[in-house]
């Protein structure tokens, strides 16, 4: 009995915490607020690129796609779009990047962003503007560029134990670099990545003034350490030519077509909203019939099964949005399913008491070899489920349809938690019920004696 | 007490004309991929005002697109597939068909695939129904395997999810004729989530079979076999129609985004419901009794 107490307490202790954490949706606990939605419920953008890394050592690769990853990060947030997505996926040798836009508008400018390849400019002040700083080599006038920079550029440390991100030029740089440096002596040399001015630990702009003229080598000083390590990261990647888009089959052979993705996926934000809306009518509409037919065939036990329900359905809600679990269209159809699923496991075990009660044994009796009994086929039966999860998660990886994976998951855990509710929630709420003797009324039990 | 296991021979009857349907169908008429499998662009437009989908057909044709697939999906919304076009074409063909047919056309939902990865995804697919098959088999042998034969039983679970496998794929063929409806990666999801499901039923009433072949209740493991089925029917009838009241409230209210996948389930439950009740433990009955020949002559008499 003291054990049913504990576990009653757990229980409860459980579901108020839970209830705690999702009423309101939006409460701010461990950070997380609200439940993360996937692009097919909230709107936005999708993409998935693949790297032509062929130019590229394999030992460097890993490095390099992060890299790629970070300028790709850099570009977006400078786009000012919330919380973007990005990974890098590698499958047999070859590497792609997802890229996950929440609600973004403009897809063609994101795309625009993306593609583009790394790259550092100095420029040099023109009045209030900074232009591009040129120069002139073989006749074509060209601009001073991290294009021009020989081999990877590397960390050092300065006397004061200060970052130096150093670089050297290859043989074009170094006629660029001669000339600029010569004729701006004095005078401030600017870094920009991209079209924002390079900016220092301190957070101004960092643009040293040239004291002589440099031809071989230079270096970046005033970065914080991970700054630099970052922009090292990012200019070994813009460097290197690792140009995204897919590779396409023509005529037999493998040719990269660049700047086209292998996925791309857009969904309008109305249409989430309204996925939203159909969602919660039906899985209202579902549960309630669930509930309903529950209570009217299987009476107390039902309405118990009910309880463990609405707890289950508490902390489901609970753990997605604490891990946080991605919800997907898909995803919701899992979780509904999942509750469907969940009522399985409630079914046999009070199934199995019936067919005790029946049978002649005492209720309490009857209730401990219900569960006792139910137990091995809900274990042996839900681990089928759990089986396709698992392959089905493995699947939706190699897919570019995010979707596949939302199902997998909220199925799994629906299915795990449900274990769960029958066997420590359903159980307990039951013995102590019969336990406290308040209902002894055999056909509150659905059997006739 | 109905007699299931007697009336095998019919299941079986029943069974083996769907799965035969479901094949000419697909060797007739294929079975229609999806953006997913063939590549391409698929997108979903909303008409305001609506209109009929004869016109958009029409009109598609008018512009080039004989080939699309159009596919109705209610409420003044049309789901396209067609070959690969960038957003910025698709909005262009949106607004071009929305001036024609007086109308409207915004793109809710725009998709496209490379055409290479198509093929990778249809074999990873086919890989991951038959690992799910080959690991549910390695499972079931081994939560038997203190009955005599394992691999019996696991066979038999095994020839009840291919049953219902057979059985969807042939009623999506069908409806890929009828109605345009494709394949795509939902659509796997979807079979093999009710794989699992189908196993799960199958389980239940083996492992009932299992306890009452231990506890000797009858000599005959017909008999055997077959209180166990009506020992469990309750709990397997209970199971799988509180599955359907949020699966039919989905397939009814849930949109059109996730509705054929939601159909696949519907279908699967019900399917696998019929097949954990009506063939695979009557297999295990045939196995176990030889009663191969018995079947062959049956299916004779039939035919």
């Amino acid at each position: 009995m003291s054990r049913n107490i504990y576990l009653l307490i757990f229980i409860l202790a459980l579901f108020g915490f839970a209830l705690w954490s999702v009423v309101p949706l939006d409460r701010n606990v461990f950070g997380r607020q609200g439940l993360r939605l996937g692009l097919d419920l909230q709107g936005g953008s999708y993409l998935v690129y693949q790297a032509d890394v062929t130019a590229i050592e394999p030992g460097k690769r890993d490095e390099i796609m992060e890299g790629v990853k970070g300028v790709i990060e850099r570009r977006i947030n400078a786009l000012g779009i919330a919380e973007p997505i990005i990974a890098v996926q590698k499958q047999e040798g070859e590497y792609s990047i997802a890229i996950q836009l929440p609600g973004i508008a403009d897809i063609e400018r994101a795309k625009e962003m993306v593609g583009r390849v790394s790259l550092l400019e100095f420029r040099e002040q023109d009045e209030e503007d900074w232009i591009p700083a040129t120069g002139t080599v073989y006749g074509e006038e060209l601009i001073l560029s991290s294009k021009y920079f020989k081999e990877n550029t590397y960390i050092d440390v300065d006397q004061y134990g200060r970052p130096l991100l150093i670089f050297e030029w290859d043989q074009t740089g170094q006629e660029l670099s001669e000339q600029i440096t010569g004729r701006l002596i004095g005078e401030q040399l600017a870094i920009y990545l991209g079209d924002e001015p390079l900016r220092g630990e301190d957070g101004h702009p960092i643009a040293p003034v040239v004291r002589s003229t440099i031809r071989d080598r230079g270096q970046i000083e005033g970065l914080s350490l991970v700054d630099a390590e970052e922009l090292s990261r990012l200019l070994n990647a813009g460097r290197i030519p690792v140009p995204l888009g897919r590779w396409v089959e023509e005529e037999g052979s493998e040719v990269f077509e660049p700047e086209i993705p292998l996925y791309e996926r857009t969904v309008d934000a109305t249409l989430g909203a309204d996925s939203i809306q159909k969602s919660i009518l039906a899985a209202g509409i579902g549960i309630a019939l669930l509930l309903l037919f529950m209570l009217l065939y299987y009476r107390l036990p039902g309405l118990v099964a009910c309880l463990s329900l609405g707890i289950y359905g508490v902390v489901l809600l609970a753990i997605f949005k604490l891990v946080p679990v991605t919800l997907t269209l898909p995803g919701v159809a899992g979780f509904i399913l999942s509750v469907g699923m969940a009522v399985d496991a409630n079914v046999l075990i009070f199934e199995r008491t019936k067919e005790e009660l029946r049978g002649g044994r005492s209720l309490g009796a009857a209730v401990e070899t219900g569960f006792n009994r139910a137990w091995t086929a809900i274990r042996d039966s839900n681990i089928t489920t759990f089986i396709a999860c698992i392959i089905l998660f493995w699947l939706g990886g190699t897919l570019g349809a995010f979707m596949v994976r939302g199902f997998a998951l909220t199925l799994f855990i629906g299915v795990a938690l449900s274990m769960f509710t029958a066997i420590i929630i359903t159980r307990t709420l039951l013995r102590l019920i019969i336990g406290s003797q308040v209902v002894t009324n055999m056909t509150a039990y659905g059997v006739k004696r | 007490m109905i007699d299931f296991v007697g009336k095998k021979h019919w299941f079986f009857l029943i069974s083996a004309i769907l799965i035969v349907v479901g094949i000419i169908s697909l060797a007739v008429f294929g079975i229609k991929p999806g953006t997913d499998f063939a590549g391409g662009t698929s997108m979903t437009l909303q008409f305001s005002p609506p209109v009929e989908q004869a016109q958009l057909r029409e009109e598609m044709a008018n512009l080039g697109y004989d080939k699309a697939t159009i596919q109705n999906a209610g409420e003044g919304d049309f789901i396209i597939h067609v070959t690969e076009i960038t957003s910025g074409e698709a909005k262009a063909l949106a607004e071009k068909i929305g001036t024609e047919l007086n109308s409207h056309a915004r793109i809710t939902d725009y998709y496209l695939a490379s055409p290479r990865v198509g093929a990778e995804t249809a074999r990873n697919a086919g890989i991951a129904v038959i690992i799910a098959a080959v690991a549910m088999l390695f499972y079931i042998v081994w939560a038997f395997r203190r009955m005599p034969k394992p691999f019996r039983w696991g066979t038999c679970a095994i020839i009840a999810l291919v049953h219902d496998v057979f059985i969807i794929v042939g009623i999506f063929s069908l409806l890929g004729w009828l109605a345009g409806v494709e394949i795509d990666a939902l659509f796997i999801t979807g079979l093999l989530a009710v794989v699992g499901y189908s196993i799960n039923n199958t389980v239940v009433i083996f492992d009932r079979i299992r306890e009452n072949v231990s506890k000797h209740i009858s000599t005959d493991f017909a008999v055997t076999v077959n209180s166990s089925i009506v020992e469990t029917l309750g709990r397997s009838l209970n199971t799988s129609l509180t599955t359907l009241f949020v699966i039919l409230a989905l397939f009814l209210f849930g949109g059109a985004t996730i509705h054929y996948f939601v159909l696949v389930l519907l279908l699967g439950v019900i399917i696998g419901t019929y097949s954990s009740i009506c063939i695979s433990s009557q297999l295990l009955v045939v196995w176990e009794k030889r009663e191969w020949g018995a079947l062959l002559s049956f299916a004779k008499r039939a035919g």
